[in-house]
């Protein structure tokens, strides 16, 4: 295949979900069935090309990178720097191959869940058409070689996003979930606005590879090494906002009002992992120093929300904090410096947790019709406490679960093993080269937790009995077109397909395939280099299987001691650590933080402005105003008393002097001759004495 | 045709205006017939002139001069250039589509609803064409009056306070203006051979050259008076009254057109003809843009009244477009240009769109909504594209302008730090903050009151109005590069202008093609 067919068979994958959604959104409720055949078949399309284009990239191109761009605005010359067009464009390497693979493929698998999932859903077309729209924002962010083009397919996801979130839009949590996520998110996007902003302003140019030429030629941000890491933890502000990390994690648990598939494949396969690949784009421009921050920011993200989904009652809330605390692993992964495994990971969780969402749908499916039956509005169809001996009713939901359980718990035979592992034996290296040692630390710590919680809902969910008899009777396994997509994902998610050896993820395809890109910033900057951290990583391969597999086994064990043996009351000892049990129950209270300060905050900021506008801004013209009309009230009873009343003296004194002298005008000579003698004498006393 | 283009753009509105005029008032159809039709033949002819357009040309296009007081050498003295063309398809495009968007709402003095319509294009049209002062000033001036009346005639409750507002706020900044723009021809006239002018290209040699201490006072009268129009905080008080009181066509034309002609100003005049002032003011004016940015979103946040909201973002979205106009960067600029272009799309739409449901409802206070999407999904769904084109969503046309405008003044050698784009960035978050908020309010939820459960969806004209909006909307979201090639020329000239009195390079004035710089004579 020539590069040239590849890349429009690229773009053609972009495309035809956009042209899915055009037509859904325009069309979708007339057509037959709303359309959702159309939706499905297009993005499975697209996931055949993807295949074929993952194939022909790994099979003749290797490592090269094809690139195909466009200029969207051209600036021409600009003073100081001179030509500036801005070149927006694609490119396949094989990151983006895999990815691509990825996201098609939970995107079909959750199309076709949906069918069955959202039957007889008041806004069923539209739903699918979002879906599609989902799927081109998406598969944009993963063919963008440049940041600009990466930025909008961010932002783009966001509003897919938070459409999804608003489904159900008539519940007021769900349209609040909704615009707490575009918001947190948004705040992450201004950190990684800024960031894009830095960059365009030293290397004039949003394409990646140039600004990494840029870099390596030694041209840095304000010519200054410190600049660049800023520049770097910049870019991964939006990786913290849109794959949920610390301290803007806060969103996704509330994302799961949206209905489950799209948990599943928004919030738990792909768009969340959008972050990590955003990281591992930009990893040639990372500095020690910002490895250090994503590296920690993963760390303290998989262990709050690892102890956070102890504590859960609600089935998506779990797996949504388990989703975080896996997304905070793969972060770390790649802070550490473990490239590969930190994407491989991606890859393996996005089979697996998706396979846990759709898994928990068809729970909350079956639960739902059964409370149906009952006439039951009261109980809560997603609580496990409502739940469990499902095993019976459902059993292919209950393997397919407990497969895709053990993967994330890291169980060998199963793709999460592979890429687990490669994490925590890249921790372990980063400790013992760079000496901090609580990265690995908190690896082990959260494979244990997860194994706990993990086991905890399958113990609650599938085993003993059902409390409910008569609920119990209506409990359905789910429809085949939701229980095939089960089943796929189950299956991927067995080591085979990812490394031929069960035990070694260093042969794996994906890994060879997917190699850590060398860095280019200063080398008094970098981090350790590939080859120094794989010497020290190899070594440590068997202590990290063994010592994970250990903190496995104990999680494992306690789970089944507590919630299947009950030989320890979990009730008792909740309230035994009454306010440490509190203090994770309520999320560590991050959102009664937020709320109190930032929320209300922002809210009283804006009353205080608002009074300010109307009382000081405004009364400033207003009183102007009263002012300029006292003052002309003023002058107007000047004009009245004053001017007018001298103009009406005047005229009264004329009046009067007139009165007094008609007594002269008497028509007689005789006076007249009188006056005039008197009148001469006068004058001639008054000139005399002057 | 290209020797009177401009003309015939200028008169056409006034000429409906004048069969309207001697239409008798009871013909209401025929009335409204002839302002629709006149309205768009006039938008034909922008059309025809936009494609015209050279936009690898940065010079005046299309200028036409005919002698008007020769006495004080004023003349009748048009012209297009990068910077004004888009204004004019703007107003071309935005008068029509107020004119339909009034067919049922406005019921009374119609006739005189329609004619002051038109006079007020022709107002808008003329100031963004005119290049002597003196023409400017009269139609500057002269688009008040249709305005007041619009809003003192037509409006709400507290129409007659916030039409006098809106005058005396206008006024107070044009007459200093006016003062300006004489000294500035009794200074031409004081100048070795030379006599009392007006015209924009003879000034525009000259005016650099004042003497910096007195041109600090040309330029901040003329400034002022542009700010007021911006608005810029903290000058913006007339706009929330003006907006809330005046009817839906006055707002989009306010909104759409109106408040460009201050941003328009700033860059033809304030900007060229005083650059050592601008330079002197220039971080002053970025701070209290980026103060409104912030400030109008955070007030619009606590706003009950959807049309006060709107109204607020609106001083929120010009703190934009100034910063872009003042970091005096290519991409600063374009951004800027763009931007007002955007801002009177988006904010002309959520006008159009908050009038619809007030013609349903007689109310715009949020708290009477709720659930809306369900009764109206179609409105609803236009209502939220046309949000997120405000809210800065890639793909549509608000990103386009905030992106570079936050690129440009980031990088700006005017501005010296990127703080400013820093801060105002953060304006984008609070911009999502308010609108989809008010957004949740209005449709989400659960459609409760009984008085909102019947409500129509969007009608035929409602279509008409929005769909054409829509279209450019997206249009200069994916695909900005229509628009920006004719703006492009325009702004390198500029930029490179300023970047020259920056560094004290003596330059060739735009008009002046051998580059003379003209001989002085100090007083």
């Amino acid at each position: 295949m020539t590069p040239d067919t590849l890349l429009t068979l690229a773009v053609a994958t972009l495309l035809l979900p956009l042209c899915g959604f055009v037509l859904m959104i325009f069309f979708g409720k007339r057509l037959p069935r709303q359309g959702d055949w159309l939706s499905t078949s297009v993005i499975a399309v697209s996931l055949g090309m993807a295949v074929v284009i993952l194939a022909a990239k790994i099979g003749s191109y290797g490592g090269e990178t094809l690139t195909l761009n466009f200029t969207w605005v051209d600036l021409h010359n600009v003073p100081l720097i001179g030509p500036l067009p801005i070149i927006l464009g694609v490119a396949v390497d094989n990151l983006t191959a895999v990815m691509l693979v990825v996201v098609t493929l939970i995107s079909t698998l959750v199309h076709l869940f949906s069918i069955g999932y959202m039957h007889g859903d008041i806004r069923y077309s539209r739903y699918f058409a979002y879906l599609g729209f989902f799927s081109f924002s998406m598969l944009m962010i993963v063919l963008a070689n440049n940041l600009f083009l990466l930025y909008v397919g961010w932002e783009l996801v966001g509003i897919s996003s938070y459409l999804l979130i608003g489904h159900w839009y008539e519940k007021k949590s769900a349209s609040n979930a909704a615009i707490k996520a575009f918001l947190v998110n948004r705040v992450g996007d201004f950190g990684f606005f800024l960031g894009i902003a830095m960059l365009f302003m030293t290397f004039h140019t949003f394409g990646l590879r140039e600004i990494f030429e840029g870099i390596g030629a030694g041209r840095l941000p304000f010519e200054s090494n410190w600049w660049l890491t800023a520049a770097g933890v910049l870019l991964f502000c939006g990786a913290v906002g849109k794959s949920a990390q610390f301290p803007l994690h806060v969103w996704l648990p509330d994302a799961m009002e949206g209905p489950t598939p799209v948990s599943a494949l928004i919030h738990a396969a792909t768009m969340v992992a959008a972050g990590v690949y955003l990281v591992a784009r930009i990893f040639p421009l990372m500095t020690a120093d910002a490895l250090l921050v994503v590296a920690y920011i993963g760390a303290i993200t998989a262990f709050i929300s690892a102890t956070i989904a102890i504590t859960q009652n609600d089935i998506k809330k779990v797996l949504a904090y388990s989703t975080i605390s896996q997304l905070g692993y793969m972060i770390m992964g790649l802070g550490v410096g473990a490239y590969s495994a930190g994407f491989f990971h991606l890859v393996t969780h996005a089979m697996f947790k998706a396979g846990l969402f759709l898994g928990s749908g068809s729970i909350i499916h079956a639960m739902h019709n059964a409370l149906h039956h009952e006439n039951d509005h009261a109980t809560d169809a997603q609580d496990l406490r409502n739940m469990g001996g499902l095993r019976k009713a459902m059993p292919v939901t209950f393997w397919t679960f407990v497969v895709y359980t053990l993967a994330i718990c890291g169980v060998p035979l199963t793709s999460g093993f592979l890429s687990k592992d490669e994490i925590l034996a890249g921790t372990l290296a980063f400790g013992g080269m760079s000496g901090h040692v609580i990265i690995p630390v908190i690896g082990f710590l959260v494979a244990g937790l997860t194994a706990f919680y993990m086991f905890r809902v399958v113990i609650l969910a599938f085993l003993g009995d059902h409390k409910d008899a008569a609920r119990f009777s209506h409990l359905r396994e789910s429809p085949m077109v939701m229980t095939i997509p089960l089943v796929v994902l189950a299956i991927l998610s067995v080591f085979v397909f990812y490394s031929f050896n069960p035990f070694d993820a260093s042969d794996s395809w994906i890994v060879r395939a997917v190699g850590r890109p060398d860095s280019v910033v200063p080398p008094s900057m970098a981090a350790p280099s590939t080859e120094a951290f794989e010497e020290a990583a190899h070594g440590l391969h068997g202590t990290a299987m063994l010592l994970s597999l250990s903190v496995a086994g104990i999680g494992v064990l306690f789970a089944f001691v507590t919630y299947y043996w009950r030989k320890i009351n979990a009730d008792a000892v909740a309230s035994a650590l009454g306010p440490a049990y509190r203090f994770l129950l309520n999320k560590w209270y991050f959102d009664e933080i937020y709320q109190a300060v930032i929320v209300n905050g922002t809210l009283a900021l804006s009353r205080i402005l608002r009074w300010f506008d109307g009382n000081i801004v405004d009364g400033l013209v207003n009183g102007t105003g009263w002012v300029t009309r006292g003052i002309s009230s003023v002058s107007g009873m000047f004009d009245t008393y004053v001017v007018d009343g001298i103009v009406n003296l005047t005229g009264y004194l004329s009046g009067v002097g007139g009165l007094a002298l008609r007594k002269f005008q008497t028509g007689r000579v005789q006076s007249y001759v009188i006056f005039a003698v008197l009148s001469v004498m006068v004058f001639y006393f008054v000139f005399r004495l002057i | 045709m290209e020797t009177i283009i401009l003309t015939l753009i200028l008169f056409t509105p006034l000429a409906g205006a004048l069969v309207i005029v001697s239409l008798p008032g009871g013909l209401v159809r025929a009335v409204k017939l002839v302002g629709l039709v006149a309205s768009v033949i006039t938008f034909a002819l922008t059309v025809w002139l936009f494609l015209a357009f050279d936009g690898r040309n940065g010079e005046m296009q299309f200028v036409e001069k005919i002698s008007w007081i020769p006495s004080l050498h004023v003349s009748y003295h048009l012209g297009v250039d990068g910077i004004s063309l888009l204004l004019v398809v703007l107003t071309g495009f935005l008068t029509p589509i107020a004119l339909l968007s009034s067919w049922d709402s406005i019921a009374v003095r119609v006739k005189g609803f329609v004619a002051l319509m038109l006079l007020l294009e022709v107002g808008t049209l003329g100031v963004f064409m005119a290049l002597d002062l003196f023409l400017f000033y009269v139609f500057w001036e002269f688009m008040l009056i249709p305005m007041y009346f619009i809003i003192g005639i037509w409006g709400g409750q507290e129409r007659i306070y916030a039409a006098v507002k809106f005058f005396l706020f206008t006024m107070a900044g044009s007459l200093l203006m006016l003062v300006a723009i004489i000294w500035l021809g009794v200074y031409a006239s004081t100048l070795q051979g030379g006599t009392f002018t007006t015209d924009l290209m003879e000034l525009s040699r000259i005016a650099p050259g004042i003497p910096f201490g007195i041109q600090t006072w040309i330029f901040l009268a003329f400034t002022l008076s542009f700010a007021i129009k911006v608005p810029l905080f903290p000058l913006h008080t007339w706009l929330p009254d003006a907006h809330v009181q005046a009817p839906t066509a006055g707002s989009v034309i306010l909104a759409g057109v109106l408040l460009k002609m201050g941003t328009y100003g700033l860059l033809r005049f304030s900007i060229p003809l005083f650059p050592a002032a601008t330079f002197a003011f220039l971080p002053f004016i970025a701070t209290l843009a980026v103060i409104g940015i912030l400030y109008g979103a955070l007030v619009a946040m606590v706003q009950p009244d959807l049309k006060k909201l709107v109204a607020y973002s609106s001083v929120s979205h010009l703190g934009f477009v100034v910063l872009g106009i003042f970091a005096l960067t290519d991409e600063g600029i374009q951004g800027a240009i763009i931007q007002m272009v955007n801002h009177g799309l988006s904010t002309g739409a959520l006008f159009l769109l908050v009038g619809m449901l007030y013609d349903r409802r007689h109310t715009r206070l949020l708290k009477d909504y709720g659930g809306l999407a369900k009764p109206m999904p179609v409105y609803a769904t236009i209502f939220m594209i046309i949000m997120f084109s405000s809210a800065g969503l890639p793909g549509l046309n608000g990103f386009v302008g905030e992106f570079l405008i936050l690129l440009g003044s980031f990088r700006s050698p005017f501005l010296g730090t990127p703080w400013f784009a820093i801060v105002a960035a953060s304006g984008v978050v609070l911009a999502a903050v308010y609108l989809l908020r008010s957004y949740q309010r209005v449709f989400f939820g659960k459609n409760e009151n009984p008085a909102n459960q019947s409500l129509k969806d969007i009608n035929l004209r409602e279509w008409v109005v929005l769909v054409p909006i829509l279209i450019f909307v997206v249009w200069i979201g994916v695909f900005p590069q229509t628009f920006m090639a004719k703006t492009e020329a325009t702004t390198r000239h500029l930029v490179r202008q300023m970047e020259d009195a920056r560094r004290g390079v003596p330059r060739a004035p735009s008009g002046m093609p051998n580059g003379m710089v003209p001989t002085r004579q100090s007083r």
